[in-house]
């Protein structure tokens, strides 16, 4: 735990970048790109809850929910949620169908930095709808020693 | 040894949509943290959670290192008819969890 | 010990030191409290606690076999649900035939080198925190009520002492921070009381269950102090001392803290 530092008196806490194996928003761009390809994404339909203030970014609660009657002929087919400054910008990627009957996924994930969260649906007519978040991370104090 | 926890109701109303969520004991080791020799920890995660329903998938996630240890999912399903649902966890080191519950649907 | 100011020299790290605990109404607050609806929900559902995992952990370990008289927890403990429940409520408290007081963990060890004739469970492993979750779990609801023996007031007294004295690199103690700026923010994190009321706890920044030990070693580091060997008897004068500040709140655990 080396990486991060229990300052008081400056208020400070250092964190190292973690380099190279960073992702960008250009690296989430990419990866959203790998889903939809050329189609339009429409900022609607998807909700994205996370708590306003994140305590600690190794588990932050996540719910996507998608507005959809989930039936067979009208159904969310996908949902991908994406990040932009972990290591790498895939988050998950869960495949639904009207067997479903309500088009929502909770999970927990770790996030290094504040930063934007993506998701986007895509439903059963190949269309995708999409909602983002600008999450802010506190960094814990009081850590380990170095492990 | 596996170690997970499922919460799904025991019995629902035919047609109705149940929750089921699931909780398992794993590191999610990223392959990005340095560990005790400044060396760095190899990748060890889950990568895949699937649920069946009376055998047919209804649910299939692939995860990534920005999961969380002890990775949590909770997902709906439609109670069509009284049966097993099955979740599968798959990962990293040969890493299989199966685990199964059953809703009886009236 | 409710000093009304404290030294203008602390006003490096707190714009304004004033001791905010006052006697009367009890204002005491778990950690729970200081932590957003996300994570209270978290801890409260027990499908969602990943805690609980560890606590089944455990109840898989109290079934189990150990050592070469060959007996289960079980064995001579029965149902913990009946035997263990109030049981963590009243820890650190003092062994039969011995002089110094053990917490639970300590205790749950001497079951296994006295009673299962089996080797100690190394701190903080996953099998130790295991069965202290489930002995805990079973006294979740319940008052903390420390024992009234008065060979422990010596040990408590020390906790105290400990709990009070400046130390470290940065020169604070634990009251410095935790009684007289509690709730108040430290680089974005709220200092919380520090009542043991959810150990051992699932910190998410631990991303696994640690104890009251490794709780307060985390605290020690932050003011650059030496922390204790792991099995240092000022960690269960601490302990002690905690406790009995704490006493009459419920207990929570297994905890989840950030
Ligand atoms: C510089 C301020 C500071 C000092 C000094 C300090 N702590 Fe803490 N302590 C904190 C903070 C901040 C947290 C919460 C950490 C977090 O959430 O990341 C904490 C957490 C705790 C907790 C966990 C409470 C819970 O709800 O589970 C306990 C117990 C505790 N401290 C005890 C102590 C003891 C005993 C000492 C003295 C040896 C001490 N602390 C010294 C700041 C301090
Ligand atoms: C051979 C019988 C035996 C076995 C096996 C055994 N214990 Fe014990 N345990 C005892 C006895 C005897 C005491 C002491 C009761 C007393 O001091 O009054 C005790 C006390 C305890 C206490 C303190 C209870 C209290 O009221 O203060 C805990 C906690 C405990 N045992 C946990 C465990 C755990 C966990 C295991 C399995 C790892 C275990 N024990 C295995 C016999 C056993």
């Amino acid at each position: 735990m080396d990486r991060r530092r229990f300052l008081v008196g400056t208020a400070a806490i250092v964190v190292v970048p973690l380099g190279s194996a960073s992702a960008t928003p250009e690296a989430m761009a990419e990866a959203i790109r790998k889903v939809v390809g050329d189609s339009a994404v429409t900022e609607s339909r998807v909700t994205l809850d996370l708590p306003p203030l994140i305590e600690n970014g190794n588990t932050v609660p996540l719910v996507v929910s998608v507005e959809s009657p989930m039936t067979v002929a009208d159904h969310v087919k996908a949902i991908h949620v994406f990040n932009e400054k972990n290591p790498q910008p895939n988050v998950f990627s869960a495949r639904l169908s009207a067997r479903n009957g309500r088009a929502a996924i909770g999970t927990r994930i770790k996030l290094g930095d504040s930063q934007k969260i993506v998701a986007i649906a895509e439903t059963s007519d190949g269309r995708f709808w999409s909602a983002s978040a600008d999450v802010i991370v506190t960094l814990a104090a009081c850590l380990e020693e170095s492990t | 040894m596996a170690n997970v926890l499922v919460n799904a109701p025991k019995t629902a109303k035919r047609g109705s949509v149940v929750e089921i969520k699931a909780l398992i004991m794993h590191p999610m080791e990223t392959g990005f943290r340095p560990g005790t020799m400044g060396k760095i920890i190899p990748r060890n995660i889950i990568e895949r959670f699937t649920a069946t329903w009376n055998g047919t998938e209804i649910f299939d996630m692939e995860m990534s290192p920005a999961i969380a240890a002890n990775p949590f999912v909770s997902f709906f399903a439609v109670a069509s008819e009284s049966g097993t649902v099955g979740l599968r966890w798959t990962g990293d080191e040969g890493f299989v969890v199966e685990e199964r519950v059953v809703i009886a649907v009236e | 010990m409710r000093a009304l100011h404290f030294g203008i020299g602390l006003a490096i790290i707190f714009a304004a030191s004033w001791a905010a605990a006052q006697v009367g109404a009890d204002k005491r607050r778990s950690g729970t409290q200081d932590m957003g609806e996300a994570l209270q929900k978290m801890q409260d559902d027990d499908t969602a606690n990943p805690g609980m995992l560890f606590v089944q952990l455990g109840s898989q370990s109290w079934a189990k076999k150990a050592g070469t008289a060959d007996k289960s927890c079980a064995d001579c403990h029965g149902n913990a649900g009946t035997s263990m429940k109030g049981v963590a409520a009243r820890y650190p408290a003092i062994p039969k035939g011995a002089e110094a007081p053990v917490d639970l963990d300590g205790r749950i060890n001497l079951c296994r080198t006295e009673n299962q004739k089996a080797e100690r469970l190394p701190p903080e492993s996953r099998e130790l925190l295991a069965l202290e979750a489930y002995v805990a779990h079973q006294s979740r609801g319940l008052p903390i009520a420390p024992p009234a023996d008065p060979r422990l007031d010596a040990f408590r007294d020390q906790g105290a002492a400990i709990y009070r004295a400046r130390q470290g690199q940065l020169n604070l103690s634990c009251a410095i921070c935790h009684d007289d700026n509690a709730g108040r923010k430290l680089a974005g994190v709220t200092i919380p009381e520090a009542h043991p009321t959810g150990y051992p706890i699932y910190r998410l920044e631990w991303q696994t269950l640690g104890s009251l030990k490794r709780r307060l070693r985390n605290c020690l580091v932050g003011i650059r102090a030496e922390p204790y060997a792991s099995e240092a008897p000022e960690y269960v004068m601490l302990e002690l001392f905690l406790m009995d500040r704490a006493k009459g709140m419920v207990l929570e655990a297994p905890g989840v803290r950030p």
